[in-house]
């Protein structure tokens, strides 16, 4: 009775915790304990918004140390644009997924952060490339266009030089880099300087490269010096003199004038460093507000409604140990809600159909102590003895069934998260949680408010209250 | 008692029934893959009835920017008209065009829902490896199998049948969504990789607790010959069976099919066969494989003709 009596305080005070995890009371509270707001998850497949797997291009040897820089850059370009929530991870060992929540109109931000933004002072010395032009440099490799050559052997990720030789043909002819993108110290936007002129970039260079850029300037008076991003002339202005402050600007000519989203995206762009690696956009996925909300609330009904009459069918066919069972049923809903809270657990469809199942599940280990209660009973037993026995016939059963769940879900995970399955993960995520808390509750809350009933029930009409 | 187990030979035809169809079709006109698994681009849009264009207007459309493979799907409900148009890749640029030109040529409020573009790549790098987790996990469930029954006589053979029957329910599902490919216009997509995922879970939990009865039985009834203990096993949890059926499926997922959003009613419908198909295969395909095991059946299969 002890034994019991504790195991009752137990499962209250579980209930109050999971209940301010749960309801958004004591918001204040909440936010001490786990340092943030506990709001449900929503994944992009129910909240509406957008999302874009990238991938290195065929032939670079990527790891998944390798993409955390360029993940990092394309969060701090897309944060800087304004884009919020912005979540970006990478995916087995040569993806990038970003989330963008929320989110519809996604073609700009995806043009600013697809672009590996190298920007690099190239020494062209007299011939004249007009923007657009696409140039090898010895610096990395060509990034896309005409010229990039489809069989070109795995491009080096640092700097390493090309070994194509240069030919006559302008374009097919490494130029030398003097500086990059990476030399400079800051980055801004200016306005135009004249009416009719576009905004334009201006960057200060690192002391370092602004001694080697001034060196270069001042031996090559009168030549031309390309400013090139991702491997594309932008413009080629002739050295007119020695520059040796570190200065300068970067700006448009004629058509391409920047606007101030122009000029504030290349700003964005250069800022936050250039990518390793050029980036290809395998994958995109844009779910409207409409179809996310519409799918998350008509689940939410339909889950409603099937429980209802999940709610009817136990009462009428198991009676008191249905209610039990019911009770039992809507402690493991709060428990597992409050785990997705607090881990938290990002929700999507696939996410909702593990929880199905679990729901499933836990109903399972409900039925199969109450078949094995009403044989008991039906042999004759007394209650006590048939809640008992019940449990102890079920138990092995729901231990093992369960326990396959688990390692199933656990290889899923695994598998899921190693090779960027997202669908996978989610799924096998909330089956793992549900399944862990079906287990406890059939262990515990079940079979406590059982024997609660033996004493009241001992001596009444068990035809009646047990559905024999 | 019900004698399950006697008409043995009637149940794996019956599943046959199902299987086979949908395999014919599967060879026939290939796996109904969607943009998911095989790479291109599916467009979602909502258009009122009144100002809404024809399928044969969007393909045109979509013909007019360099897309010659536009498929378009509609569905009709309460005055609104749910388009699914899939085709090879589309670029942003090429999305925008196509959705301003409808949207100026039809319906201003067109809304939209969706808008997915796969790449071929990664789409084969995610089927190749979620088949892969699920033939690892089909090996692990082998092996628990076995240690959880390693009391009773060839322990290993229950894992081995909870796996033949597994196949069987995902055999069910595939072959159910090439039927469905044809009929409705369904297509395997990544939802219904999900209710694969589900089913098979659910299946294997659902083995063991029928085993179990027979794992429980085993010591008891020694001296019963061993096709008798796996009927009198089945018969006993079959109340249980038909309960837990119910509320999983049923329940629960009918509901889902009957009020769930237009993308989850078809994963609803898979789920709802699927799952009945993994508590059918527990009592007229484990069960009986082992029995069928046991007695090596396959000896007199082609000696003579008379089945069971």
């Amino acid at each position: 009775m002890r034994n019991r009596s504790l195991r009752l305080f137990l499962i209250l005070l579980i209930l109050i915790v999971v209940v301010i995890i749960d309801f958004p009371v004591l918001t204040n509270l909440k936010k001490s304990i786990f340092g943030r707001q506990l709001n449900p998850n929503l994944g992009l497949d129910l909240r509406g918004g957008m999302q874009v797997v990238m991938q290195a291009p065929e032939g670079y040897q990527i790891t998944q140390e390798t993409l955390e820089a360029p993940s990092t850059i394309l969060e701090n370009r897309s944060n800087a644009l304004g884009v919020s929530e912005v979540v970006f991870q990478v995916a087995g060992d040569n993806y990038i997924v970003g989330e963008f929540p929320g989110l519809e109109n996604i073609g700009e931000v995806i043009d600013v952060i697809k672009q590996t933004g190298m920007l690099e002072f190239v020494d062209v010395g007299n011939d004249f490339l007009p923007p657009g032009t696409i140039i090898q440099t010895d610096f990395g490799q060509p990034v896309s266009g005409e010229s990039a050559d489809d069989e070109a052997e795995p491009a080096p990720l640092d700097l390493g030089q090309s070994d194509i030789a240069p030919q006559e043909d302008p374009v097919a002819k490494v130029y030398h880099t003097v500086i990059t993108g990476g030399d400079l110290a800051s980055v801004s936007v200016l306005p135009p300087q004249a009416p009719g002129e576009g905004y334009s970039v201006q960057f200060t260079l690192t002391s370092e490269a602004a001694q080697i850029f001034g060196d270069h300037t001042r031996n090559n008076v009168g030549k031309l010096l390309a400013i090139v991003l991702d491997k594309e002339i932008i413009s080629t202005p002739v050295i007119s003199q020695a520059i040796t402050t570190g200065e300068g600007a970067i700006s448009g000519q004629g058509e391409s004038a920047y606007s101030f989203d122009d000029a504030n995206n290349l700003r964005v762009t250069l800022f936050y460093g250039s990518l390793p690696v050029a980036l290809e956009i395998a994958e995109s996925r844009v779910v409207g507000p409409t179809l996310g909300q519409e799918s998350l609330q008509k689940s939410l009904i339909a889950g409603a409604i099937g429980f209802a009459i999940v709610t009817l069918f136990m009462l009428i066919y198991y009676r008191a140990p249905g209610f039990v069972a019911i009770l039992s049923i809507l402690i493991f809903g709060l428990i597992t809600f409050a785990l997705y809270l607090a881990i938290p657990v990002t929700l999507t469809l696939p996410g909702i159909a593990g929880f199905l199942l679990s729901v499933g599940s836990a109903l399972d280990a409900n039925i199969l102590q109450f078949e094995r209660l009403k044989e008991e009973l039906r042999n004759g037993r007394t209650l006590v003895q048939a809640v008992d026995l019940g449990w102890r016939r079920a138990w092995p059963s729901i231990r093992d069934s369960n326990l396959a769940t688990i390692i199933t879900s656990g290889i899923l995970f695994w598998f899921g998260s190693t090779f960027g399955a997202t669908i996978v993960k989610g799924f096998a995520l909330t089956l793992a949680l549900g399944v862990a808390i079906s287990v406890f509750t059939a262990l515990f809350v079940t079979r406590t408010f059982l024997s609660l009933l033996v004493t009241p029930l001992e001596k009444s009409d068990k035809e009646f209250w047990f559905g024999i | 008692m019900l004698n399950i187990l006697g008409k043995r030979y009637l149940f794996f035809a019956l599943s046959l029934l199902i299987i086979i169809p949908g395999l014919v079709i599967i060879a026939v006109y290939g796996l109904p893959l969607s943009i998911d698994f095989k790479g291109g681009s599916l467009v979602e849009v909502e258009m009122s009835e009144d100002n809404a264009p024809t399928t044969q207007q969007i393909v045109e459309i979509y013909d007019q920017n360099d897309i010659v493979d536009a498929q378009v799907q509609t569905s009709d409900q309460n005055g609104v008209i749910l388009f699914l148009i899939r085709s090879s890749s589309l670029t942003q640029e090429q999305y925008s065009m196509i959705i301003d030109e409808i949207r100026s040529g039809f319906d201003q409020n067109l809304v939209e829902r969706r808008f997915d573009t796969v790449g071929p790549s990664i789409s084969r790098s995610v089927t190749q490896r979620a088949l892969l987790a699920i033939g690892i996990a089909a090996l692990a469930v082998i092996v628990y199998i076995t240690f959880a029954f390693r009391g009773i006589k060839h322990a290993f053979r229950y894992g081995v049948c909870a796996i033949i029957a597994m196949m069987h329910d995902i055999l069910v599902v595939v072959s159910i969504g090439a039927i469905g490919s044809r009929l409705f216009g369904w297509q395997m997509d990544s939802l219904f990789l999900t209710a694969l995922l589900t089913v098979i879970g659910f299946s294997t939990q659902d083995k063991i607790v029928v085993f179990d009865r027979i794992r429980e039985n085993e010591p008891v009834l020694r001296k019963v010959p061993f096709e008798k203990l796996v009927n009198h096993s089945i018969v006993q949890s079959l109340q249980r069976s038909i309960n837990t059926q119910l509320m999983t499926v049923e329940f629960l997922l009918l509901s889902l099919a009957l009020f769930g959003g237009t993308t989850l009613r078809e994963m609803s419908i898979i789920l709802l066969i699927g799952l009945l198909s993994g508590t059918y295969s527990s009592i007229f395909i484990a069960a009986p494989i082992l029995v069928v095991w046991e007695n090596r059946e396959w000896r007199t299969w082609f000696g003579r003709t008379g089945t069971a």
